[in-house]
């Protein structure tokens, strides 16, 4: 396995998780805890932060292992490392609040399957610098923040008239029940990919407009 | 990451050494962050329970931990004495033994479900339930914690003892949506009914374990107050 990828600018190894490969509103990954534990914004950065820090720690330690780890059990190994730092994040969850822990219940551990992990231990931090990796890990794990507080706050606006249990409305407002269900989970999910897609495709267009005659290449 | 050239068999020692030494070193690290957070971690549980128990006990002002002991008769909780079979006794500001918190756990739709709920000696019901430890599913089992009609169900819940003081008077009995007409009954939460069915379960367990030796050993309580 050809062990080193052709290096690429730092930031664009940060800045493509936020946007241009999205975890959530582009590769859609991790849609379980995105879905289930996205009813709250308190809930949703959280989850996101939990997530973070553990693609940030295995990203690290599979990127340093890379040339100790062989092969044909580099999965197996992955797997260890991800469920260690599930279960760090999961001790830190409880010592920080016992509510919190509560309120995210199953999908703390859950968290050691989420693909969006496994997928850049394995396609990305296996090959790279730890620098590289760092900065891989960080992007995509505040891409996966920042998805999951959109679907959170339009949850809970919508749903319970509140931010961060903050009410927003006045005391008479009757909060739309679906939204805080796992229905309004998929229903806020497709409108953030709508208004993503279209987004994409409008600046496409226009950088299609920009381009000379004849030039090859799109640019998304 | 090292690949064995096709159509060589792949040497087992690396895979061992990989494996072994990952395995070490995860396992060092959850010891240690266990050790540094574990007594927090006793804290908060701790701070949760004292918290629950004024919540499902409201008329208390103090409470003091028990014991059982020899399975018949109650002591005050010493230090180091060991966390299981305890109940947790209420008293008002006279001190007077206002009720019981028990805990009880049970099997809900993803792991075990552990609560407190209060028993009030004055009428023989359960008085409140507050949900200590659950993995319910967000947005649908957990609604046994914040549902406020399937809360209502524990503000005077039916848990009389038989005339010969062993057995319940009636088994707490779960019933669907809308149709409960006893006070024993429970109502269950439509979209989790799995979750509010072992809720019902699990305090007709534990209100049949508990009360008959509650009732029989008033005595141990009264005077304890702290």
């Amino acid at each position: 396995m050809s062990d080193e990828s052709v290096p690429t600018p730092g930031t664009d190894e940060f800045v493509k998780g936020l946007w241009r490969e999205n975890p959530v509103f582009v590769q859609v990954l991790g849609m379980c805890p995105a879905l289930a534990v996205s009813n709250t914004a308190r809930n949703a950065l959280a989850m996101g932060l939990a997530t973070l820090f553990v693609l940030v720690g295995s990203n690290l330690v599979v990127s340093s292992l890379r040339h100790f780890v062989p092969r044909q059990v580099r999965i197996a190994t992955y797997i260890l490392v991800i469920a260690t730092f599930v279960t760090v994040v999961d001790y830190a969850i409880q010592a920080i609040s016992l509510d919190l822990h509560k309120a995210l219940g199953a999908f703390i551990s859950l968290i050691v399957v989420n693909c969006l992990i496994l997928g850049r231990a394995e396609a990305f931090a296996s090959r790279n610098h730890v620098g590289t990796a760092l900065l891989d890990a960080l992007g995509m794990g505040t891409g996966f923040v920042l998805a999951l507080l959109s679907l959170g706050a339009v949850r809970e606006i919508l749903g319970s008239g509140s931010l961060f249990g903050v009410p927003l409305f006045h005391e008479g407002f009757q909060g739309w029940v679906v939204m805080i269900l796992p229905a309004g989970g998929f229903f806020t999910l497709a409108g953030w990919l709508l208004l993503f897609n279209w987004l994409r495709e409008r600046r496409a267009t226009r950088l299609a407009a920009l381009e000379p005659v004849g030039a090859t290449g799109g640019g998304r | 990451m090292s690949a064995a050239p096709p159509g060589e068999q792949p040497r087992v020692w690396p895979m061992y050494r990989a494996m072994v030494g990952v395995g070490l070193m995860c396992g060092l690290l959850i010891v240690g962050v266990f050790q540094w957070t574990g007594p927090r971690i006793a804290r908060n549980r701790a701070e949760a329970l004292e918290r629950a128990i004024f919540q499902v006990l409201p008329a208390a002002r103090s409470s003091t931990t028990f014991r059982l002991v020899d399975g018949e008769r109650f002591e005050p909780r010493g230090e180091g004495d060991a966390a299981d079979s305890l109940v947790h006794a209420g008293y008002d500001a006279e001190g007077e033994l206002v009720g019981l918190a028990l805990e009880g756990r049970g099997m809900g739709y993803q792991d075990v479900i552990h609560v407190l709920f209060g028993y009030a000696f004055a009428d023989e019901t359960v008085v409140g339930i507050r949900v200590l430890e659950s993995r319910e599913t967000p947005g649908l089992g957990d609604r046994i914690e914040t549902d406020p009609g399937f809360l209502a169900n524990f503000d005077a819940l039916d848990v009389r003892l038989d005339e010969s003081g062993s057995a319940l008077a009636h088994a707490i009995e779960p019933v669907k949506p809308g149709e409960k007409t006893e006070a024993w009954q429970v109502d269950g939460i439509t979209g989790a009914t799995i979750s509010s069915v072992a809720i019902a379960n699990i305090l007709d367990q534990s209100a049949a374990f508990w009360i008959p030796r509650i009732r029989a050993r008033l005595d141990d309580f009264r005077g304890a107050q702290p």
